[in-house]
Order: C-alpha cells, then sequence, then structure tokens
C-alpha cells in the first residue's frame, strides 16, 4: 500500500507530531511526504532527512503558507491518484484537513488511530478514551489521523529521500487566513515534553498558578499543562489545556497538581510513563492513576518541593 | 441570515460509559441521555447571533431515533425556532450525516451552519469539515470566537500553538470548542413554548443519501487500566522518589 502522509510544519522546520504519524504509516506501507507551504523548502529538507521514507513532495505557493483547509484539502486530492492511503498527525492542523480530503474523497475517516491491527483495520479512542474501538474500513482508499503518543517517533535523521514539487489549484478565494497569536515559549511544547507540570481549579487564580507552577517547572526543564478547569477559570490560556478535547500527551513524568482527574483529563495523560499527584482530597480519582502520591496543601507542598529538588 | 444547527443526541458526560461485556459496544440501555455539549455551544452561539439581530431565524436538525426529538426540544427550548429530525435508527457515520446536511442546506439556504467539533461518543471529529467540503464552503474549525460582519464571518480558532484567525466568506461552516460560550438553562416557560413549535420529521431516504455503513466496529474494549501506585508521607520522601527517577 502507497501512504502519504501530511508534515506538521511551520515552513522552517517538520514538527514532531510528523515523526509518529510516518511510524503509523509505515506499519501500513510505503510512505511519502507532503509539506504544503510557502517558502518551505526548510522544511522539506528537514522531511527528506525521516528515516524510512521515499520522497518528500513540496508544494510551495502562498495560499498553503497558513496550511488553510480550502486550499490545501483540493492539493492532496489531487494527488490521492497515486496513493491509498492519507495519513495526518491528530493535530489540530491534521484534524482540520483530513476530514475535508476525506469528504472530498467519499471516504470515511478513521480519526485517531491508536494501532494499525492489519490492512484496513485499527484501533481508536471512543467516549473521551473510555472505550478502544477496533474498526475496519471498506472503502477504496484510507484517511487516517494518528494520535501521536500512541506510536514512537521515526528517526528525524538518517533518510536522504528526493524532494519533488507538485502543485495544485492554489487559493480557493473562499477563505483567508488573518492573524495568529501563539504563544512564545522556551519551554517545551506540551505534545513533546520529556517532563510536564499541570495546575488544577485548586490553583485558585492566573497569578498563583503562575507563582507556584512556574517555579517547580522551570527547575525541571518542563512544560506546564492545566486542566479543563484551569483553562475555563481564565488562570493559562487554551493551548496548555490537557485532556480528550485538549491535547493528549505521555510525557515520562507528569506531575497533576490541584487536578482532581475527571475522566476528560485522564484521557489526556493517563499514557505517561510516570504519574505524579498532588491533591489535598485523598480520595481524589488522580490517585487512582497516580504512580506516586502525596495528600496535602499545595500551596505548602510546592514551595517546599521546588527548593528541595 | 438563517442559521443551521445541526444537534446529537449522546450519552450525557456526567455518565461514565459502561463497554458491554461481549464487547459489541457501549451499554447505552437505560443510560441518560443529552444533547452533545458541543452542540448546545453551538445552539447558544446560534441564539447570541440572532439576539445581536445577524441572524433572522435559526433551524435546529438531528439525525437519530425517535427519541432525538427530546434533543431537538431541548435545542428550541433554548431558543432555536423550529426544527428537523432526520429519523434512523441506525448510527450514521459522519460521512453520510455530512450529506444529508449538505441536502437539508440546499433546501433551507443558512448563511451559517453552526455545529460542535466533535460529538463526545464517537470523538470523530469531522462532520462540520466533510460538510464544508462538501459544499465547496469555507470552514472555521474549533471556534473561540465568532464575528459576524456583512457578508463575512470572522473566527478565532483554537489551534495547537495558541490562537489562529481565519476570515471566510459565507455561507460558511463553523464548529465549536469549548471556550466559545456558556450554554443558557432553558426556562420553564421556554420548555412549555417549545413545545408548540414546529417540529418536522423526515427520513434519509427523503433526501436521497445512502447511510450503509463504510467502517465496521469489529470489537470494543475496556482501554488497559493503570494501577494505582503508592502514596508518600511528605515532601522529603516525594524528593526521593523522584531523584530516583533521574529526573533531578
Amino acid at each position: 500500500m502507497k501512504t502519504l502522509v501530511l508534515v506538521e510544519h511551520d515552513n522552517a522546520s517538520v514538527k514532531d507530531a510528523t515523526l509518529a504519524t510516518v511510524t503509523a504509516a509505515a506499519a501500513i506501507g510505503d510512505v511519502d511526504l507532503l509539506v504544503a507551504g510557502s517558502n518551505a523548502r526548510g522544511a522539506a529538507e528537514e522531511a527528506a532527512k525521516i528515516a524510512g521514507t521515499g520522497k518528500v513532495l513540496l508544494a510551495d505557493d502562498a495560499a498553503y503558507e497558513h496550511q488553510l483547509a480550502e486550499n490545501v484539502a483540493p492539493l492532496v486530492v489531487g494527488l490521492m491518484a497515486d496513493y491509498d492511503a492519507f495519513v495526518a498527525p491528530a493535530t489540530t492542523t491534521g484534524k482540520n484537513i483530513a476530514p475535508r480530503v476525506a469528504a472530498l474523497l467519499d471516504v470515511m475517516q478513521i480519526s485517531d488511530i491508536m494501532s494499525v491491527e492489519g490492512d484496513r483495520t485499527f484501533t481508536r479512542p471512543i467516549y473521551a478514551g473510555n472505550a478502544i474501538a477496533t474498526v475496519q474500513s471498506s472503502d477504496d482508499k484510507l484517511v487516517l489521523t494518528v494520535r501521536g503518543t500512541a506510536f514512537d517517533k521515526a528517526e528525524a535523521e538518517g533518510g536522504s529521500a528526493t524532494i519533488e514539487e507538485v502543485s495544485g489549484k492554489g487559493d480557493s478565494g473562499l477563505s483567508q487566513f488573518v492573524s495568529q497569536e501563539l504563544a512564545e515559549s522556551e519551554r517545551p511544547e506540551l505534545t513533546s515534553a520529556g517532563i510536564i507540570v499541570s495546575g488544577g481549579r485548586a490553583l485558585k487564580d492566573a497569578e498563583t498558578f503562575e507563582q507556584y507552577i512556574t517555579p517547580l517547572a522551570d527547575k525541571l526543564g518542563a512544560g506546564i499543562g492545566a486542566s479543563r478547569a484551569a483553562v475555563d477559570a481564565g488562570y493559562v490560556p487554551n493551548d496548555y489545556q490537557v485532556g480528550q478535547t485538549g491535547k493528549i500527551v505521555a510525557p515520562d513524568v507528569y506531575f497533576a497538581i490541584g487536578i482532581s482527574g475527571a475522566i476528560q483529563h485522564l484521557a489526556g495523560m493517563k499514557d505517561s510513563k510516570t504519574i505524579i499527584a498532588i491533591n489535598k482530597d485523598e480520595d481524589a480519582p488522580i490517585f487512582q492513576v497516580a504512580d506516586i502520591g502525596l495528600v496535602g496543601d499545595l500551596f505548602k507542598i510546592l514551595p517546599e518541593l521546588t527548593e528541595k529538588l | 441570515m438563517k442559521i443551521l444547527v445541526p444537534v446529537k443526541r449522546v450519552i450525557d458526560y456526567n455518565v461514565k460509559p459502561r463497554v458491554k461485556a461481549d464487547g459489541s459496544g457501549v451499554d447505552l440501555a437505560n443510560v441518560k441521555m443529552s444533547m452533545n455539549p458541543f452542540d448546545e455551544i453551538a445552539v447558544e452561539e446560534a441564539i447570541r447571533l440572532k439576539e445581536a439581530g445577524k441572524a433572522e431565524e435559526i433551524v435546529a436538525v438531528s439525525i437519530g431515533p425517535a427519541k432525538a426529538q427530546e434533543t431537538l426540544r431541548t435545542a428550541l427550548a433554548m431558543g432555536a425556532d423550529r426544527a428537523i429530525l432526520v429519523e434512523t435508527d441506525d448510527e450514521v457515520e459522519p460521512l453520510a450525516v455530512a450529506k444529508i446536511l449538505k441536502a437539508i442546506a440546499a433546501e433551507e439556504q443558512p448563511g451559517l451552519i453552526m455545529l460542535g467539533k466533535q460529538a463526545i461518543d464517537d470523538d470523530s471529529n469531522q462532520t462540520g469539515q466533510m460538510l464544508a467540503a462538501l459544499m465547496e464552503r469555507p470552514q472555521g474549525t474549533f471556534a473561540n470566537t465568532v464575528e459576524v460582519d456583512g457578508d463575512s464571518v470572522t473566527v478565532k480558532r483554537e489551534v495547537d500553538g495558541g490562537l489562529e484567525t481565519v476570515k471566510l466568506t459565507m455561507p460558511a461552516i463553523v464548529t465549536t470548542d469549548l471556550r466559545l460560550n456558556e450554554p443558557r438553562y432553558a426556562s420553564l416557560p421556554n420548555i412549555m413554548k417549545a413545545k408548540k413549535k414546529p417540529l418536522d420529521t423526515k427520513t434519509s431516504a427523503d433526501y436521497g443519501v445512502d447511510t450503509a455503513r463504510r467502517l465496521t466496529t469489529t470489537n470494543v474494549s475496556e482501554p488497559p487500566v493503570r494501577q494505582a501506585g503508592e502514596k508518600v508521607a511528605d515532601v522529603d520522601a516525594l524528593v526521593a522518589k523522584i531523584k530516583a527517577l533521574g529526573i533531578a
């Protein structure tokens, strides 16, 4: 089977989410990569180094700069004549584009795959991860999105794919990019961080969240996350949210601080290698999944912990 | 302008789903069902646009069993003007749902179609994008803020790195994220009034859409259970454990 993987990138470089997607695609068949962007040769050259890939298709056009789904989907559909499967990371970019591609191909997409069980058979989470479905497709072509934490990352170096320029219709005229507000941070990105310190509603407000969570994260070189309750209460921006409807993470160590452990949140972090929970309620559900727990007042524990580490 | 709001009847978000022992699915017998929370946000946003004078009529649509009428009545009680139920006992996949919605949109000619970014049962996150593709219209997915201005709609989207703003030419499809608004509760008088609002019942055949499934679910199982670890007594013990992990 021939697969086409959508590369997640910012025109200059490839984002990590691409690597796990390549691993998933390689379990189905041969892998080619698509870089749709503007002045994106840098990203294409980086993509060409990913181990285990055939070639990189580079669609370089101002219309693809922000990867608007209205423009990228027809491009992909045009390329799919030569492929059996379109595979995208289950990031906000992939989730935006893939279903548009699927509908244009008249294919029922399989979202968020966690494993490849056969040629056309995959597992995926349903009901916020409370159940795992095994799903088989009867469509001629496959359209898949891949849960990044469920697959190992392909090696970012070692490949030497050729870069081939392709083109599509360009601007659909339907939508326009206006602006973006991206969080500027020295911190590791949540989906690739080795350590994550997450805070919940118990942090009280934005100021105390910053005052108590940030020093610990700084000390550990960790990414900062939050529960939905903390995001909804405005302590931190939406891109901090870990959970079924936010980001799915699986770091080596996950600190859940003042997070009770709603199903929604657990679905986003329960694949972490080690979970450490600090909560004043000893019956909080988070302790049922935590490897190490400490019951107590986080406003006393955190400063002491940060100091002693 | 007319706004079309597709809503789905799903397991209530407070209920913990139980997987059936035979692996055939999730047990929905005698389980509380409600409107998909993301769709509730879509209904609320449509009502706010109407209240702000940007829309004249809100039409709620549901594709599902006869009981999805209750979900539509909830939308009507919140403030939708009329409803369409496309009745089916089959589990209709997002692609077929999008095809039915496209046919309804062709009849209703809405300026905006607002729906949840995903349903909390199958978590597919596909219907809005598929509908936009089939209609060859723009999509504003994962909306955090929606502003209608003349014949365009500006949508601030929640993306992995932060927020992105796009401007779409209407008719457009908008899918809602959690922070777009907080849906209102329907008041008792409005619940009573909703019973008298028009609700049409149709079938997928009325729209000429084949709803045969493309995907077969061969098994549904419980996710692997994570074992609880140990609780430590104090910060010193926690520090020792953390150091043992080799991260500090």
